[in-house]
């Protein structure tokens, strides 16, 4: 405002300003102060005064003034003075003040977040929340998210049914920034059923049709999250959906930067649920003077959009944008036609024949593009579109980037049988090797030795040629090792190179630019931040990623109660029972088979490189943020944090949340624990639990195939572990596992299996197989399902048995905030086969003596001391064996916590 | 919530900065200009820009960036459409939006600036609210200060700023009233080079100028309602009303405004009002190209097409045009490549062309592009999607407003390839 001039030395004399009655005047010492204040401290000391008394000015506009500025006066010594007048304001009579006061809570705080709590501020704000003036409730919620923002843990923004009724009917009544706020803040609420997600998802559709559009993707956000909770059958469910699709269509309408960001967020909602926009391709056709980079977001749509319906438009129009002028884009129309033959296989030939007129253009960069995906069409489609090879081959010349000549050099040396010239053609390529690029070196070097595979009598010299070329005159590692393998592979056993080179190769699917569905859920939470922007996860670039909770979807049944935050540790799981993984070992037999086939169809390069992003960020947050991830589609792995002890009829909707398993006639049934994530097993995620009924022990599995391809051929096994469990039968899946599908199964087990004592005691390694992979895991069971039917001892035997154990082998071991009678806790034991011998009362304690055993054979007697009144047990155990004490005591710990 | 606002001219200085909360250095545009220098021109800077501790939000209008810095996750469009608010009260304060006039009135800038948000949270935006907290500078004014001592600064709270209207201050009078609303709408159309509709949708406004004397209650009643199945209306709608009973119920804001806008998609049939017939041909051997448009109106409801312009990038490989126009005059910029036709009316008896021929660079192939012929054009009186208000009544107040109501239709971006 001084044009750069440091005009710091007036501040005494401004600040003598700052008594006027002149408002503007006023308005412009308060600007002047925000500035300088900072650099002359102590002199902003003289206009404190001032301020408090402006607070206390009959003119609303005069306090709000003050308060505002001196929350952005960032001096220590002012910032103590602030706080009474801050109080009094956030009670002031008059609306204004008090939003105003609001935000500067939210400055305070961003000053000196321990004065803010300290003295109070947190909770007024929260009391604001219930304010009468929407206004005011709207700058509390946007300032208590603020806040919330920087201090992740502590749930600041407590949303209950009341609440939100309260923020619903502020909704209607702000402004366009207060809606976008409590929008937001809505979309972090997560409704306890179905029927409060459907009631606030009508009073939310009203904000689609609101002109600032910032507005609409905050209502489009919470649309989108809570109709997850809604059952698709409802009729609800259809309407929303139709009512989606035109607010988003008007997003497009509106300037390039508002489009840009409406279409990085349409991206993922047409990938969550392409329903919606399935017969709006038109409005994603490209105008040619649109900028760039709404362009490119515009095609990467229509293609997400492309089906067998409309593809005849779809490729007129890519053919269209193949002849402008901005290479960058005609690239990527080009490619976009290639994903369109290996999305909609009825296309493919209608693609075919487009790129071959794109090629006959001859323009350069059309024709390279044009190659490249005619490379992943035969990967798709083999022994289909061969005859087209000829004409690719005349455009051999015209080829100088190294992307095209090595899907050239690919496409010669997989079809070589049928090329006749295909060693004369490969034998040109060889002159210049050595100032190819590696892509392209590699490329050859496999071509030549598949061309010898197949025609070996007119190319041996040509394969020494290479193979020398690669290996002797070469600094390439890759390059080298790949020569010496196919090198030694050729010299040993030819028959054994044919196969493994010439191997008929997986076919490459679509999918392979689409977000990983995990990624894609957590996403569809943050529609409408600078995440969706990015399609990465805050966590992988907010600055600091300050504890950032990670957001995950509801579930869809509506299930009775709902954790808050996914990461809610299992608690009603015995401790440390994580999840631990076996690193799998690279099979270098597949990798040797992958390495000459080339890139599969590259996405655009925006979108592939932030799904690495966001796995590798998943993967280095650590088990927290795999959970978090994973969260939405194992609702099992949620666990009730703020579950009580419940009564015995609670436990029915313990094991009702927990996936229905458990049955109340069996032992204790922990709810099921991911075991393994999707992330760490290309895909398959398992998670479980064991149980333990009529003397049968099994294992319950769910299986989901989070992968994008279909699971098969699954089984399993179990390392030797110290009480020989193992599987019983075969690990039955009839059907392949498609993808998000998810089986539910129990495996039965016996203890006959091989014994290996383990550490901890009752960890078990588990190997499971399937078509893609071998995976381990290990898990920690409870010992109670080891605990046998017939573990109650005879009252004489106990004591004889009791005496007969040396003191030293007695553990003693505290239960704490267990409130259960004597009678209860006994009956409840007894359900997990742990028996009460007898029952004694000594100076006012209740004395359980109790025995159990387990499938191996070991005893385990148990002094149970009862202080009535008092939640906390002594429970002495006295075992032959004493290492397995501290385990009984977990699973006594575990059945009377449940 | 936003942190500062950088004002950048097109040679590349920041002329303004605003900080809201602590100072952001200047030098976080060096990643704003380094993105400039990727993108060729200015309208293809990539609207969001990560830098490692900032984003940088920015759009560009009159020839300036309004860059916006942001440090935590804040909705984007957010920060966008507040970009876009802030345009329009410069514009709404000094008539136009340039760099002369912002330095002009820093002083009012810096003002509204700091009225229009507190701490990164948007305080004042509706014109009418800031108008009253700071008044717009006009020459009258600024003399009658000068004298009298007096200031642009109200000193009485906004009293919209509260009330259930926000959008209207009270003890608003008129002597004339009036009332008036103008049905715009803009066809945006591709056509291929046979002259079919790859795509046409209509983008319609209505914008109105209401200056009635105390609160008004208005109701707006359309004779083919069913029309407008995707509107964004003006906050004062009350959208329970139309929802039920299709009519459009609200107090109206003092003086102009956009009541709402719609979209009347791809799926309906849109009526195209004019075709452009076109023969553009390069040869391969020769140094020369024919070059020929004619522009003829359909289906237009029997009103005349008038404001024809047609423009066109032509490639780079043409050196030089030598066109004669039927009517209008035309010009081509043999460095930018842009032809630009001003047509004038259309009159169906005559239609207008323009033929003649172009000179290519010789000895290079032919232009691998086809050029895309983007057409202007005005109907007064013609609503093309055929919406039409049935009636406009008034309540809450006792005298008889004068109501007017215009139609228009435009080209918005209308595209003819070839």
């Amino acid at each position: 405002m001084t044009v750069g001039k440091d005009v710091s030395a007036l501040f005494p004399d401004v600040v003598n300003c700052m008594q006027t009655d002149n408002l503007e005047l006023k308005k412009l010492v308060y600007l002047y102060l925000m500035n300088y204040a900072k650099s002359q401290p102590d002199m902003a000391i003289m206009a404190v005064n001032t301020f408090v008394k402006d607070c206390e000015d009959p003119n609303p506009l005069i306090r709000a003034l003050a308060v505002r500025t001196m929350g952005c006066i960032r001096v220590d010594k002012i910032t103590e003075y602030l706080c009474e007048p801050l109080r009094k304001c956030l009670k002031d009579e008059d609306p204004y003040v008090r939003k105003t006061a609001a935000v500067c809570v939210a400055k305070l705080h961003d000053i000196n977040a321990q004065l803010v709590e300290d003295q109070g501020f947190l909770d007024t704000l929260k009391d604001l929340i219930s304010d009468s003036n929407p206004m005011v409730v709207a700058n509390a919620v946007a300032a208590l998210s603020e806040i919330a923002e920087s201090h992740p843990s502590s749930n600041l923004l407590d949303l209950n049914p009341q609440s939100i009724n309260k923020l619903l009917t502020a909704l209607n009544e702000c402004t366009e920034w207060g809606q976008i706020f409590i929008l937001d803040c809505l979309a972090n609420y997560m409704p306890k059923d179905d029927r409060e997600a459907q009631s606030i998802c009508e009073r939310v559709t009203p904000r689609l049709s609101h002109a600032n559009s910032a507005v609409v993707l905050s209502a489009v956000k919470v649309l989108m999250k809570f109709m997850e909770m809604l059952s698709k059958d409802l009729d609800y469910y259809g309407t929303l959906l139709k009512k989606l699709a035109p607010p988003l269509v008007t997003l497009l309408s509106a300037e390039p930067e508002l489009q840009y960001v409406a279409l990085r967020n349409i991206n993922l909602i047409v990938q969550k649920r392409p329903e919606i926009l399935k017969h709006e391709m038109k409005v994603f056709f490209v105008k040619y003077n649109d900028p760039i980079y709404v362009k490119l977001e515009k095609l990467d749509i229509m293609i997400r959009l492309a089906s067998q319906a409309n593809i005849a438009q779809v490729l007129a129009e890519l053919k269209e944008y193949a002849t402008e002028v901005d290479v960058d884009f005609v690239r990527k129309a080009v490619r976009a036609i290639g994903r369109c033959a290996i999305k909609v296989e009825q296309s493919a030939e209608r693609c075919v024949s487009t790129l071959l007129d794109l090629i006959q253009t001859k323009v350069n960069y059309v024709v390279q593009e044009a190659i490249v995906v005619i490379k992943d069409i035969f990967r798709k489609y083999p022994n289909k579109y061969e005859s087209v090879i000829a004409t690719l081959c005349e455009n051999l010349d015209s080829l100088d980037e190294p992307e095209a000549r090595a899907a050239m050099i690919w496409i010669v040396g997989e079809y070589a049988e049928r090329i006749d010239n295909a060693d004369e053609l490969l034998e040109s390529f060889l002159e210049g090797f050595h100032d190819e690029s590696t892509q392209v070196q590699l490329q050859l070097l496999t071509a030549i030795v598949k061309l010898f595979l197949k025609k070996p009598t007119e190319t041996q010299e040509l394969v020494q040629q290479v193979l020398s070329l690669a290996t002797q005159d070469s600094d390439n590692p890759d390059l080298r090792d790949r020569g010496y393998i196919y090198w030694r592979l050729l010299s040993t056993d030819p028959v054994a190179a044919k196969e493994v080179v010439l191997v008929e190769k997986p076919l490459i699917s679509e999918e392979t630019d689409l977000i990983e569905p995990t990624l894609l859920d957590e996403l569809i939470c943050y529609i409408g931040t600078l995440a969706s922007v990015y399609h990465k996860p805050p966590s992988a670039f907010v600055e600091g990623s300050r504890g950032i909770v990670h957001k995950s979807l509801p579930p869809r049944t509506g299930s009775s109660e709902s954790a808050e935050s996914p990461d809610a540790a299992p608690s009603g799981a015995p401790p440390s029972e994580q999840p631990a993984v076996i690193p799998t070992q690279g099979d270098l037999l597949g990798d040797l088979l992958n390495l000459d086939l080339g890139p599969p169809v590259s996405g655009p390069p925006v979108a592939t490189s932030s799904v690495q992003m966001g796995a590798v960020d998943l993967l280095g947050g650590g088990l927290d943020s795999l959970m978090g991830g994973t969260g939405f589609t194992a609702p099992s792995a949620v666990m009730p944090a703020n579950l009580g002890p419940p009564p015995s009829g609670g436990l029915g909707d313990l094991f009702d949340l927990a996936g229905g398993v458990g049955t109340l006639s069996g032992s204790h049934v922990a709810p099921k624990t991911v075991w393994l994530p999707a992330m760490k097993a290309k895909g398959l995620e398992i998670s479980g639990t064991f149980s333990r009924q009529v003397g049968a022990i099994s294992m319950d599995l769910l299986l989901t195939n989070k992968a994008l391809q279909v699971m098969s051929d699954f089984a399993i096994q179990f390392n030797r572990n110290s009480f020989g469990l193992a599987p019983a039968a075969p690990l039955q899946i009839h059907a392949p596992l498609a993808p998000n599908q998810t089986v539910e199964i129990s495996l039965p087990l016996n203890t006959v299996g091989s014994v290996m004592k383990m550490d901890p005691l009752n960890n078990l390694q588990v190997a499971v197989k399937n078509n893609i992979d071998v995976f381990y895991f290990s898990t920690l069971y409870p010992l109670h399902i080891l605990f046998v039917e017939d573990g109650k001892m005879e009252r004489q035997m106990f004591l004889a048995t009791w005496k007969d154990i040396p003191n030293e082998n007695e553990a003693q071991f505290q239960i704490k905030d267990c409130p259960l009678s004597a009678d209860a806790v006994s009956s409840k034991l007894q359900g997990s086969n742990i028996f009460t011998v007898a029952k004694r009362n000594v100076e006012g304690q209740d004395m359980l003596y109790q025995s159990l055993k387990l499938t191996n054979g070991i005893w385990v007697l148990a002094e149970l001391r009862i202080q009535p009144g008092s939640p906390s047990f002594t429970l002495s155990l006295k075992c032959r064996a004493p290492e397995v004490s501290q385990y009984v005591y977990q699973a006594y710990e575990t059945i009377l916590k449940n | 919530m936003i942190h500062s606002l950088f004002l950048i001219n097109s040679s590349g200085d920041i002329f303004l900065e605003k900080h809201w909360k602590s100072v952001v250095s200047r030098s976080v545009c060096d990643y704003f200009f380094e993105a400039q220098e990727r993108a060729t021109e200015a309208e293809n800077v990539p609207p969001v820009i990560p830098t490692p501790h900032h984003y940088l939000l920015n759009v560009y209008r009159h020839k300036i960036f309004f860059v916006a810095v942001i440090q935590t996750e804040v909705p984007p469009l957010f920060v966008i459409e507040f970009l876009h608010r802030v345009v329009d009260t410069f514009q709404d304060y000094f008539g136009v939006c340039s760099e002369v006039v912002i330095k002009d009135n820093v002083v009012v800038v810096y003002e509204v600036l700091e009225e229009m948000l507190d701490n990164g949270f948007p305080l004042a935006t509706e014109s009418n609210i800031l108008k009253e907290l700071i008044k717009p500078p006009t020459i009258l004014r600024t003399v009658v200060n000068t004298i009298t001592g007096s200031t642009n600064v109200g000193d009485q709270l906004p009293t919209g700023q509260l009330s259930v209207v926000p959008w209207r201050r009270t003890g608003v009078k008129y002597t004339n009233n009036e009332a008036y609303f103008d049905v715009i709408e803009e066809i945006d159309a591709i056509i291929d080079k046979s002259g079919s509709t790859i795509t046409a949708e209509i983008q319609g406004v209505i914008d109105a100028c209401v200056k009635l004397t105390g609160m008004p209650d208005l109701t707006l009643s359309f004779m083919n309602p069913r029309l407008l199945d995707d509107v964004s209306f003006h906050p004062c709608v009350r959208f329970k009303r139309w929802e039920s009973e299709r009519i459009l119920s609200f107090i109206p804001p003092d003086g102009n405004f956009r009541l709402l806008s719609y979209h009347v998609s791809a799926q309906n049939l849109v009526a195209i009002p004019v075709y452009v017939k076109h023969n553009i041909s390069f040869r391969d051997s020769s140094s020369l190209g024919r070059f020929e448009i004619t522009v003829g109106p359909k289906q237009t409801m029997g009103k005349t097409v008038e404001g024809v312009m047609v423009t066109s990038q032509m490639p780079k490989g043409v050196l030089n045009m030598s066109l004669t126009p039927s009517q209008g005059m035309h010009t081509f910029d043999p460095v930018t490549k842009l032809l630009s036709w001003d047509v004038g009316k259309i009159n169906p008896q005559k239609l207008p062309s323009l033929k003649g021929t172009m000179s290519l660079q010789a000895g290079t192939s032919k232009p691998d592009e086809n050029p895309t012929i983007n057409l202007q054009f005005k109907i007064q009186q013609l609503a093309i999607s055929g919406l039409k208000v049935n009636r406009l009544d008034m309540y809450g107040e006792k005298y008889k407003p004068f109501k007017g109501i215009k139609y228009m239709t435009k080209a918005g971006k209308f595209q003819v390839r070839t």
